[in-house]
């Protein structure tokens, strides 16, 4: 079992040495990804990975990607979809021009999901979607637009209960083992790494998402991190967090009204 | 917010999996309406049946029931259901996190992550019950808790609905006491009323 001051020590060194900083990540869940690194990369103790970290600059990527969870999928929650679908982009459609970000975004599944509800309600053209994420490793594949076949017939499904009325499979096509999306999709998104609690506001934005990512940080940094939200988002613009997140009790909550609770969907009111 | 704080006596986190869904609502429904204690239920189910669970447990319970939420508060007298599809997790005495990551044993949420995850932040404070089960989650969380100086009870794998899960904590050594249903929850009632 790890001790805190292990933990404080490893992510002291991270930041000391490459600037990553993990201080303020939940704990529990921290800790437990330093032990599953560690079984993974068959590492007998603590103080072994602490010498790797420190003397094996090459190995950063394997820490960086083993701290982090990047489990997600396409059309994730599927009545967040639907609420998007029919309540959110009727009032998208009235702005010239759509801009979307996707914070924390991992390999890109949420974010193909939302090009194709754009391009079902006939907006793709004029909208830009920002895919970010800490993680270079993940956000690698995202501009290729290849997703394991295997995935497929749960996306499909997810996707129907979204409201999609379409073929899915219409999307993409097969190659072996892999789905390769329309490029059409591809074409409206922007990938760039970008780290929420060392780097700044980029733009202005219609639709933020950050959907389960907040949940590996403390309150102190979701805070934080939702301040750099708010500044990000357009007065009316829509903020979009995971099933079982919350801006209730932050310092932002008093400028946003409730959209859909059971989405997890708020709007910018002031 | 303090008060509770320093009133939280102990905590109750049971698992349960195929065929313990009689078994919770039973001890559920036995629960003294007053408690210095926090129930955690970690039960394997579908994704979809979402509030159903909640529902069920408010029917038989004055006690307020909870699904958590990252970050939730740890109170007495609450009984907190783990969400689906989150690793369930303790951040501190007095707080819940949750985790996304992959499943354990199958499971997300997985018993061995939240038994754990106890057993380190409340250690002789805490109470492991594990239940009926198809499934090998749970029996080395178990085994922590009970390590950690805590109190842990299987369900008699003989009078489980399905045995297999109950039956890998006893194999592993990790059960204090192994009760048939009744008396697991009258037990826990008279140990939960004192
Ligand atoms: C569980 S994934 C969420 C993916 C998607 N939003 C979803 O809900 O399915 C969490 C992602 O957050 C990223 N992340 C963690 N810390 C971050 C940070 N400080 N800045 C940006 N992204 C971060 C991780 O790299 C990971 O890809």
């Amino acid at each position: 079992m790890l001790h805190e001051e292990e933990i404080d020590h490893l992510t002291t060194v991270l930041y000391d040495l490459y600037g990553y900083d993990f201080n303020h990540y939940a704990r529990a869940s921290l800790k437990r990804r330093v032990s599953r690194l560690m079984t993974i990369d068959r590492i007998p103790s603590f103080a072994e990975l602490l010498h790797k970290v420190k003397t094996q600059p090459s190995y950063l990527p394997q820490v960086v990607q083993g701290l982090t969870v990047n489990v997600t999928e396409m059309f994730r929650d599927p009545s967040v979809f639907k609420t998007i679908r029919e309540l959110v982009l009727p009032v998208l459609a009235t702005h010239p021009f759509i801009r979307i970000w996707h914070a924390g975004c991992s390999t890109g599944e949420e974010v193909y999901s939302m090009a194709i509800l754009l391009e079902e309600a006939n907006l793709l053209h004029r909208s830009l979607l920002y895919a970010t994420d800490l993680n270079p490793f993940v956000i690698e594949h995202i501009r290729n637009g290849i997703f394991p076949m295997s995935q497929m017939k749960n996306y499909s499904e997810n996707y129907i209960q979204s409201g999609g009325k379409k073929d899915f499979s219409s999307y993409y096509t097969a190659k072996y083992n892999w789905a390769k999306f329309d490029e059409r999709l591809t074409a409206r998104i922007i990938v760039s790494t970008h780290n929420l609690v060392s780097d700044r506001s980029f733009n202005e934005f219609q639709v933020i998402f950050c959907r389960n990512v907040l949940i590996y940080f403390d309150k102190e940094l979701q805070d934080r991190v939702l301040t750099l939200f708010d500044e990000s988002i357009d007065q009316l613009g829509f903020l979009v967090l995971g099933s079982k997140e919350n801006i209730r009790f932050t310092s932002i909550a008093g400028n946003y009204t409730p959209f859909s609770i059971k989405d997890k969907i708020w709007r910018k009111t002031s | 917010m303090a008060e509770n704080k320093l009133n939280l006596l102990r905590v109750v986190v049971v698992g349960g999996s195929a065929g313990s869904l009689e078994t919770v609502l039973a001890l559920v429904t036995a629960l003294p309406a007053r408690m210095k204690d926090a129930i955690i239920l970690v039960l394997h189910r579908k994704n979809d049946s979402e509030s159903i669970l909640g529902n069920l447990m408010s029917n038989k319970t004055a006690l307020p029931v909870r699904e958590v939420e990252d970050k939730d508060e740890i109170r007495p007298g609450v009984i907190y259901i783990a969400p689906p599809d989150y690793h369930l997790l303790i951040e501190n005495e007095y707080t819940f996190s949750l985790d996304s990551s992959e499943k354990v044993h199958f499971s997300r949420p997985s018993i061995d992550v939240t038994f754990e995850s106890v057993a380190e932040v409340f250690r002789e404070r805490a109470i492991g019950v594990l239940l009926s089960g198809a499934n090998a989650d749970g029996a080395s969380g178990l085994l922590k808790i009970k390590a950690a100086g805590g109190l842990t009870i299987v369900q008699d794998p003989l009078s489980a609905e399905v045995g297999y899960m109950p039956q890998q904590a006893v194999d592993l050594g990790a059960a204090v006491w192994v009760l048939n249903e009744s008396a697991l929850v009258s037990n826990l009632k008279e140990l939960l009323s004192a």
